[in-house]
């Protein structure tokens, strides 16, 4: 993990502005989400991505609208990052029918036909065969397209992730397969769960152009998704991306967190990505101080309009209950 | 195709008629294609439409029926292949976490039209991991269809209905039918799967079963034709959803019911149809409903014992007499 200034390739400020406002956007938003928990405006389960914004912000600067994307249950960061409205994924949270999954889903379940983001997959390994799938749909209309399976560094254990990283080798499918390894699957630290912790090498394995980067530094994660989409489309077959991270909140509001030291979550927010990238930008000049308060003032703005909408927002009736189970209104 | 044909010819005109028809569509699974199907469904159909639309997988159930699930949502028609109904556990998450739920938890912006094929059913020796009928595990799940074509013009016609249906179908062939010989149409075209069939009137009582068992419930009634007990036999085609109308309206005339499953008895179909009689045609009833079963163990692989445990002829006609006060 280098995070030195002398890796960053020429950013313009425009694109310096947009990934820390990025960043601040879902740090803001989930900080907000944290606060709405404990007045019980949130409920069920909350994964808060906070720690981890450059992987989803990096990743997502070189995707395409026609590219598909397949995220996990801490998915709001990747949601807002694609693009999708902060109202709508507020309401979401809310279970108000405005919301993204018109309330159905929740916290993990956000989908987003426009943005072509499905989920929001809450069983761990469960969308990367969607991904490889997509991908092959893709594929099979010659599409240009190329699919992005984010997942956690605990699904490497599951059957899942092997059986879907050998068939998109096999059928060189464009899945960018991105792992972010934020060293604990819940509570079970990654040493304890598994044999090779150095997750890209089991991609690597199935003769997948594998790398890892350091997922706290959005320009390298950037780059990194650069080179791996390139390649996508250029049908070199699947690439996979080992980000490393850290997740600075507990697991779920939940969690306890007696797994870990407190030292060590003291230690990795230092390298937070955030901060590191304002300072860096500062430093380089790409910023002025000024420049990131007004981020943060247009970002505080954005969450309270979001927080309106999603008070504002309508209960689903009843009545609509079994609706969206089967396809309406088709001769079947 | 007219003439002498097989149920497994039967589907695989199916298929085939798919695939002619809509681009879109594809077959994949377990040695589909090189290997020409474990059931020889899909025989030649790799010569015909290459390996692009016949795809060989390698043994990742859940991983290619994910796809199958993934390639839908991304637009294609996917046909997928699972070898029997007991590998298809491999890939239960991806029916249930993903296929069935997804229109659902997506505030129903996804359809996810992926047909998922699967053998099912005892008779040929194959033991406690090849041999069971869990059809009623799927026909649990909201969010999906489940068929059971037991007829050829079924196994084919199904097929293309599930192509066009928007949302997830999974078909149950028996494998004791694949070798089953009849005419089908000239024409190939799309089924009603929304209506249980009469494939027998009757007045005395309704038997109504699935599958392979419907012509074990044919020769069953047939028996009791000469006993002097006119049996009605309803073959439900569909098991999710139940086609209340038919079996209720069937009961309601004959005023006694007898379920036939090859599932196991506990909260089997077959239950499940009960229920449905008793809540909704109880004052019709003439005599306790009855069910013939599969026998609650694993699948044994020596003959007598597997034919022991099925539903069998024999015992259908002693509980339809039971039904009937004869003996």
């Amino acid at each position: 993990m280098t995070g030195a200034a002398a890796d960053k390739p020429h950013l313009s400020r425009a694109h310096a502005r947009e990934l820390l406002h990025q960043m601040q956007r879902i740090r803001s938003f989930e900080e907000k989400c944290a606060e709405l928990y404990t007045q019980e405006k949130i409920r069920g389960f909350l994964h808060l991505y906070i720690g981890q914004e450059a992987v989803a912000v990096g990743v997502m600067q070189a995707l395409e609208a026609r590219d598909g994307i397949v995220a996990t249950y801490r998915e709001h960061g990747h949601a807002l990052a694609r693009g999708l409205d902060m109202g709508r994924v507020m309401a979401e949270m809310y279970g108000k029918q405005e919301g993204s999954s018109r309330g159905r889903g929740g916290s993990m379940h956000i989908f987003d036909a426009a943005g072509r983001f499905y989920g929001g997959n809450a069983i761990v390994g469960g969308g990367l065969p969607i991904a490889v799938g997509l991908a092959l749909a893709e594929r099979m209309r010659a599409s240009g397209a190329v699919c992005v399976a984010f997942f956690g560094e605990g699904a490497a254990a599951e059957g899942e992730f092997h059986e879907s990283l050998n068939l998109a080798a096999l059928w060189r499918l464009p899945v960018l397969f991105v792992c972010e390894n934020n060293l604990y699957a819940m509570g079970t630290a990654l040493r304890i769960s598994e044999s090779e912790p150095e997750i890209w090498r089991k991609a690597a394995s199935y003769r997948i152009a594998a790398e890892a980067v350091d997922g706290m530094d959005v320009v390298a994660v950037e780059a990194a998704a650069r080179r791996a989409v390139h390649s996508l489309r250029e049908g070199e077959g699947p690439f996979f991306i080992e980000c490393r991270t850290y997740r600075f909140r507990a697991h779920s509001m939940f969690d306890a967190q007696l797994y870990r030291q407190k030292a060590e979550v003291e230690e990795w927010k230092k390298r937070c990505p955030i901060r590191m990238f304002g300072d860096w930008a500062v430093a380089a000049g790409l910023l002025h101080p000024d420049e990131i308060e007004a981020i943060g003032r247009e970002v505080e703005a954005e969450v309270a309009t979001a927080v309106r909408f999603a008070e504002a927002g309508t209960w689903e009736p009843v009545a609509d209950l079994r609706r969206d189970v089967m396809t309406p209104g088709e001769a079947s | 195709m007219s003439g002498t044909a097989t149920y497994r010819d039967a589907v695989r005109a199916g298929i085939r008629d798919a695939l002619i028809r809509d681009p879109r569509c594809f077959l994949m699974g377990e040695d589909v294609g090189r290997y020409g199907g474990c059931y020889a469904v899909s025989k030649g159909l790799l010569d015909e439409f290459g390996p692009e639309r016949i795809r060989d997988t390698p043994l990742s159930e859940s991983g290619f029926v994910g796809a199958g699930i993934g390639a839908a949502l991304g637009g294609m028609r996917p046909i997928v292949e699972v070898m029997t109904v007991n590998f298809s556990l491999l890939c239960l998450d991806q029916i249930l976490n993903n296929a069935a739920t997804i229109r659902h938890m997506s505030g129903g912006q996804f359809s996810i039209p992926v047909v998922i094929r699967m053998a099912s059913g005892a008779g040929r020796q194959l033991a406690a991991q090849h041999s069971h009928s869990l059809e009623v595990w799927y026909a649990h799940i909201p969010g999906i269809r489940v068929l059971a074509p037991a007829t050829l013009e079924d196994a084919q016609g199904m097929l293309w209905t599930a192509i066009v249906d928007p949302d997830p179908v999974v078909i149950f062939e028996n494998v004791m039918l694949y070798n089953m010989t009849g005419s089908l149409p000239a024409e190939v075209r799309p089924v009603d799967i929304d209506k249980a069939a009469i494939r027998r009137a009757g007045t005395d009582l309704s038997i109504v079963t699935y599958g392979g068992s419907l012509w074990k419930c044919m020769a069953a009634a047939a028996a009791l034709a000469e006993a002097g007990i006119d049996a009605e036999v309803i073959d439900l085609r569909t098991l999710r959803p139940l086609d209340d109308e038919t079996i209720m309206a069937s009961v309601r005339r004959t005023r006694r019911a007898l379920l036939v499953d090859e599932g196991w008895r506990s909260g089997s179909l077959a239950a499940e149809i009960m229920a449905r009689i008793v809540e909704q045609c109880f004052w019709s009833l003439d005599a306790p409903l009855a069910r013939v079963c599969s026998e609650e163990v694993p699948i044994p692989y020596p003959k007598h014992l597997e034919d022991a445990a099925l539903p069998q002829v024999s015992a259908i006609v002693e509980a339809a007499r039971r039904i009937m006060g004869a003996r």
